[in-house]
């Protein structure tokens, strides 16, 4: 992984593989409580992938929460997000950085739902072996039923929503389709806590 | 229509479920014409595996007539296809590496996180075996909705029966790539712990890739009877001490390659064994590996040690002393069907392979429920079992009459 400036100078690993929370803030240069940090390689050109994310509703079709992704202007967008129970939460976003190819940096604006800050950065794996995607999102979780909100959309586990997000993108430029194992079944429940052992 | 369904430990039933549809672009749908029971379907039946769901349609071994296609499909109606039990999209890093069963893309993003907490990367993914593995359902049923339909399925030529083709889904590419992870080299003796139908592909391709001689371990005399019809000479454990039969039979040097058949439940009165046993029936344990214990303690100095074999968590008391002195090498994993399909229908083709022996029993799928009984209390007797989705039911069994209340 090519080194930036905000790698640690006594190791090589990314910020968000720190230990400590603080020094993982501090690397990052963030200020937010919460800073979720998730790699995925996709074998396809960098180019093509940065396209696709810079294009932002085509994230609409492979993230599991966004429901609708509209263009404000080149730099700003709107959100609208399915939360539980019906219930939608929105948020306005604009892009901070925008490297073609390399990276794109975004933040919400003042009164958005959500106040968060996001990162995708996008490197040369080996040749032959596509791109390695690496996306950062930093938040302070709110407080209230917004705050509870996103606990159930994260599902207990801060990574989780990232890492399924990006493995459907992966899913999606690999192969044109989106795994998916909807089949018939004699369950009773959809639930995916409900087993049998 | 009517599928073969797992409600928990022992208590396989038949049900009425939807039918299946298109989902993606790729995906085809079958009539199902022949779908066996897998001995991997037993660890399913005992509760061994986690992340099985009540009501989930079983079986990975399948074959049937192509009904529907999806927009970019390469499929054609009424071909008829064998099925391999590893679901792989074509156009990842481990597809294009032919290591298909470690497909990065088919287990779908939500089923992924639990293996890549227990085994540190998303597994690929299977038919009918478990949410860990995708949750795909199986093809214990009428239809089958096959994913990737433009990668796995086997295009079948006519005047090649169900019966001589099936195997290619799982059993027949699974023994091979057994034999060829053993690395044989001319003048090898290969020893086989499990005489079930992979341990009797293992011993088949074996000899066909030019072992001198294969020693088969069972403990089932109609198994090791088709062992020995096979070419293989046979040990039976209850009678032999296998280890000091193997140092005697090789003159002291030992087996060249050992290829572990049997995995994660193994039969057996050793002492490690019977703690094993004790362990896993008490959730401190999961696996229990005798046989591959007495592999690595058989196999010769610098030898090859082959594992097809499931095993699906920790086990203890592992011989690496034994391993890493004696510099042995060793080679496992989930079988790369579509590495091997079509040299293996070549080969069955052109009769150099026999599929058919090992078939003890034809059933209907309404015989479902009972043939899981006999598979796994008549070891002996039943040592393969198809099922015929389109055959009439000769035994209607009291599983079947619950599953219809």
């Amino acid at each position: 992984m090519p080194s930036d400036d905000r790698t640690r100078d006594y190791d090589d690993a990314p910020a968000t593989t720190a230990r400590d929370d603080d020094v993982q803030r501090q690397e990052a240069g963030r200020d937010e409580d919460a800073i979720v940090g998730r790699t995925v390689t996709i074998g396809r050109p960098r180019d093509e992938i940065y396209a696709f994310w810079r294009h932002l509703p085509n994230l609409a079709g492979v993230m599991e929460n966004i429901e609708r992704i509209d263009l404000v202007d080149d730099r700003r967008s709107r959100w609208l997000v399915k939360g539980p129970g019906g219930k939608s939460f929105e948020w306005e976003a604009v892009i901070t950085e925008d490297e073609p190819g390399r990276l794109l940096a975004w933040q919400s604006v003042e009164g958005s739902d959500i106040s968060h800050s996001g990162r995708v950065e996008f490197f040369d794996a080996a040749p032959g072996r596509g791109t390695m995607v690496r996306a950062t999102l930093a938040y302070d979780p709110p407080g209230g039923l917004i705050g509870e909100w996103i606990a159930k959309l994260f599902q207990r586990e801060p990574n989780l929503q990232a890492r399924r997000d990006l493995r459907r993108l992966k899913q999606f430029l690999e192969t044109g389709e989106i795994s998916s194992s909807a089949s018939p079944s004699a369950r009773r429940s959809e639930s995916p806590t409900e087993q049998a052992l | 229509m009517r599928a073969v369904t797992w409600h928990g430990r022992h208590d396989v039933r038949v049900d009425s479920v939807p039918d299946p549809e298109i989902v993606n672009p790729r995906d085809a749908i079958i009539k199902v014409t022949s779908t066996a029971i897998c001995g991997s379907d037993l660890h399913l039946y005992d509760g061994y595996i986690p992340t099985m769901r009540a009501g989930d349609i079983l079986g990975h071994e399948n074959m049937g007539e192509v009904v529907e296609v999806g927009p970019k499909s390469t499929l054609e109606i009424g071909q008829r296809v064998v099925i391999p039990f590893t679901i792989s999209c074509g156009s990842c890093f481990f597809c294009g590496k032919q290591q298909y069963s470690a497909c990065d893309n088919a287990n779908p993003a939500t089923t992924s996180d639990m293996s890549e907490t227990l085994y540190g990367y998303p597994m690929g993914s299977a038919f009918g075996y478990a949410h860990l593995t995708g949750g795909y359902a199986g093809g214990q049923a009428e239809y089958l909705r096959v994913p990737y339909s433009d990668i796995g399925p086997i295009v079948i030529p006519d005047g090649l029966e169900d019966d001589k083709v099936l195997f290619l889904s799982d059993i027949l590419p699974t023994g091979w790539m057994a034999a060829e992870n053993a690395e044989i080299e001319d003048g090898d003796t290969v020893a086989v712990w499990g005489c079930g139908p992979v341990g009797l592909f293992a011993i088949q391709s074996a000899l066909i890739m030019g072992a001198h001689r294969v020693i088969a371990i069972d403990h089932y005399p109609a198994r090791l009877a088709l062992a020995r019809q096979m070419g293989a000479e046979i040990l039976d454990y209850r009678d032999t001490d296998i280890r000091e039969a193997l140092f005697e039979m090789t003159g002291g040097i030992g087996p060249d390659a050992c290829i572990d058949c049997v995995g994660m439940e193994s039969h057996g009165l050793g002492i490690d064994n019977i703690v094993d046993t004790i362990k896993a029936h008490t959730f401190l344990g999961t696996d229990r590996p005798a046989a591959l214990r007495q592999a690595i303690l058989a196999c010769r100095k610098g030898g090859r040690v082959s594992v097809p074999g499931v095993y699906g968590g920790m086990a203890d008391k592992f011989p690496i002393g034994a391993f890493m002195e004696k510099g042995l090498t060793m080679k496992t994993g989930q079988t790369h069907v579509q590495k091997y399909s079509k040299q293996l229908l070549d080969m069955i083709g052109e009769g150099q392979v026999d599929t058919t022996f090992l078939i003890s029993h034809h059933a209907s799928l309404e015989d479902g429920p009972a043939m899981y009984k006999h598979w796994h209390d008549d070891q002996n007797e039943y040592t393969k079992i198809v099922l015929k989705p389109g055959m009439a039911s000769t035994t209607p069994s009291r599983e079947t009459e619950h599953a219809a209340a």
